[in-house]
């Protein structure tokens, strides 16, 4: 009964998050276009609505041309792991409370594991594997090079978005999202309390997402396309998927950890009818999850890329301090109070 | 002020303000939100379509007279002589009219015609002139010579040109 239910929610979690990928990538189309004084996409249905399945349409029936001296079987397997990894992090996010559906009370989240926000880090980690054998399946000097990129970038800024999540788990003493989502709902959004810990997470998640300012492993005038330079038609999309996908976990943990998860201020849901109070809890988490994807974008069309040295620099003498100097503060604080 | 700022470049000199990074990257983007809202200059090709200033030299056509449907040019040659790309063919021909000559046949290769206007400006008789048609495509090489059938057009749809070369000439 548990592993249907789980799969059903699994299901649904899949889909609707491949559907908001694809009209993700309309979105990024449309932002970037407004911010240089264009229309962007206008042409495939109404307003260019049906742009992603022409997209989708057009990645399925490219060839997949694998170069010759690939090793071509981890040159397959690459994309694979870079968006189940992506996928795989969502489990742990909570979009709201609980329905109930025939008396039972049906959690919204997939696995409500108790080392919750440790398990993202983990599976974010593990993407780096995906970038970084598809760079050397390929036999290609620039792919290469981009999967090395990636593979320094993502171990100097995991360390500071490991430590900036710390100061957020002292406060709340637990690591369970729900959990962390349940302690804001009454009070105020943890933000307020780790301002600081909240800016040096999310330029590592800029990082760890490997987008603009810090997308060095797919730099285009440095190294053709980086990493995917020898990919084309689906495997090249799953890619581009996994790159949206993990923006979406990582605004859904901010989401969670730092903006209230799926509750509002000032409301309270114990007089609502259970699956109305569910309703308003995930259309409230995924507004909050759309204005954090936007401010991705607006990032990514705004600033230009840093240099390598630039982007090593910050992460090990900036970001590194600021997040151990966030949990001493928040350590001294906690015990100033207690 | 440019100095070395660390990295052994030369740039200018950072304040403390602009090094902390975060006042700057949203001073940025307050310039970008400020995009997102102002109107595009994007146009809509083929629905919305430009009508060029009269200065614009289109695909060069002959004047043919409103009234008796007769063109203007008289054979001289003297734009296939100027023509820089060797675009243009006459083959004059005598008439029973008043100007005594008429080109036969009048040829312009738009493969090579590069709208230079040169046969505008050397015509003594106003008769080649550049129109405002600059949606010239062709699927078929044999389609780009336009011979008179395709270059003969009425004064009165060029009377801006005319008026401009009146004016300016």
């Amino acid at each position: 009964m548990i592993a249907i239910e789980a799969l059903i929610k699994i299901v649904i979690l899949v889909l609707v998050v491949l559907g908001i990928v694809a009209y993700l990538v309309l979105l990024e189309r449309k932002v970037s276009a407004y911010m240089q004084d264009r229309i962007g996409p206008n042409r495939v249905g109404p307003k260019g609505l049906f742009q992603p399945f022409a997209d989708i349409l057009k990645l399925v029936l490219k060839e997949m041309i694998v170069p010759e001296k690939a090793n071509k079987f981890i040159h397959a397997l690459a994309p694979v792991i870079s968006i189940t990894v992506a996928i795989g992090a969502l489990a742990v996010i909570p979009f709201g409370n609980y329905i109930v559906v025939g008396g039972q009370k049906i959690s919204l989240m997939i696995a409500n594991v108790n080392v919750g926000v440790l398990y993202i880090l983990a599976m974010s980690s593990l993407g780096v594997y995906g970038i970084t054998l598809s760079g050397w399946a390929s036999n290609n000097k620039y792919s290469l090079l981009g999967g090395l990129r990636s593979s320094a970038q993502m171990i100097s800024y995991e360390l500071s978005l490991g430590l900036s999540l710390i100061g957020v788990f002292m406060i709340n003493g637990t690591l369970q999202l729900d959990k962390i989502t349940m302690a804001q709902s009454g009070g105020l959004w943890n933000i307020v309390y780790q301002p600081l810990g909240f800016l040096v997470f999310v330029t590592a998640a800029f990082a760890e997402t490997n987008r603009l300012p810090f997308d060095l492993p797919e730099a285009e005038p440095e190294l053709v396309g980086g990493y995917h330079t020898e990919y084309s038609g689906m495997r090249w999309g799953l890619f581009f998927l996994s790159e949206y996908t993990n923006m979406i976990v990582s605004s859904a943990v901010m989401v969670s950890l730092y903006f209230g998860g799926w509750s509002l201020p000032f409301v309270n849901y114990a007089h609502m009818a259970p699956n109305l109070a569910a309703l308003i809890q995930v259309l409230t988490f995924f507004v909050k999850l759309g204005i954090l994807i936007f401010i991705f974008m607006w990032v990514r069309w705004t600033l230009p890329r840093f240099r390598y040295d630039q982007l090593m620099n910050v992460g090990w003498k900036i970001m590194l301090p600021l997040a151990i100097l966030n949990v001493l503060g928040t350590g001294a604080v906690l015990l100033a109070i207690k | 002020m440019t100095t070395t700022n660390g990295n052994g470049q030369s740039g200018p000199k950072l304040t403390l303000w602009e090094k902390l990074y975060f006042p700057e990257i949203l001073r940025g983007m307050s310039i970008t939100i400020r995009a997102f809202f102002r109107p595009k200059f994007t146009r809509q090709y083929p629905e919305e379509r430009w009508v060029p200033p009269p200065v614009f030299r289109g695909r060069p056509v002959l004047v043919m007279e409103d009234e008796t449907h007769v063109e203007r040019c008289v054979a001289c040659g003297l734009c296939a002589r100027v023509c820089p790309s060797l675009a243009i063919e006459v083959q004059a021909a005598e008439t029973e009219l008043d100007k005594e000559r008429y080109p036969e046949r009048f040829e312009i290769n738009m493969l090579r015609c590069i709208f230079c206007g040169f046969c505008e400006e050397v015509c003594p008789e106003e008769a080649i002139i550049m129109s405002k048609d600059f949606e010239i495509t062709f699927t078929d090489p044999r389609d780009t010579i336009f011979g008179k059938d395709k270059l003969l057009i009425p004064a009165s749809q060029l009377r801006d040109r005319l008026e401009f070369l009146k004016e300016y000439r």
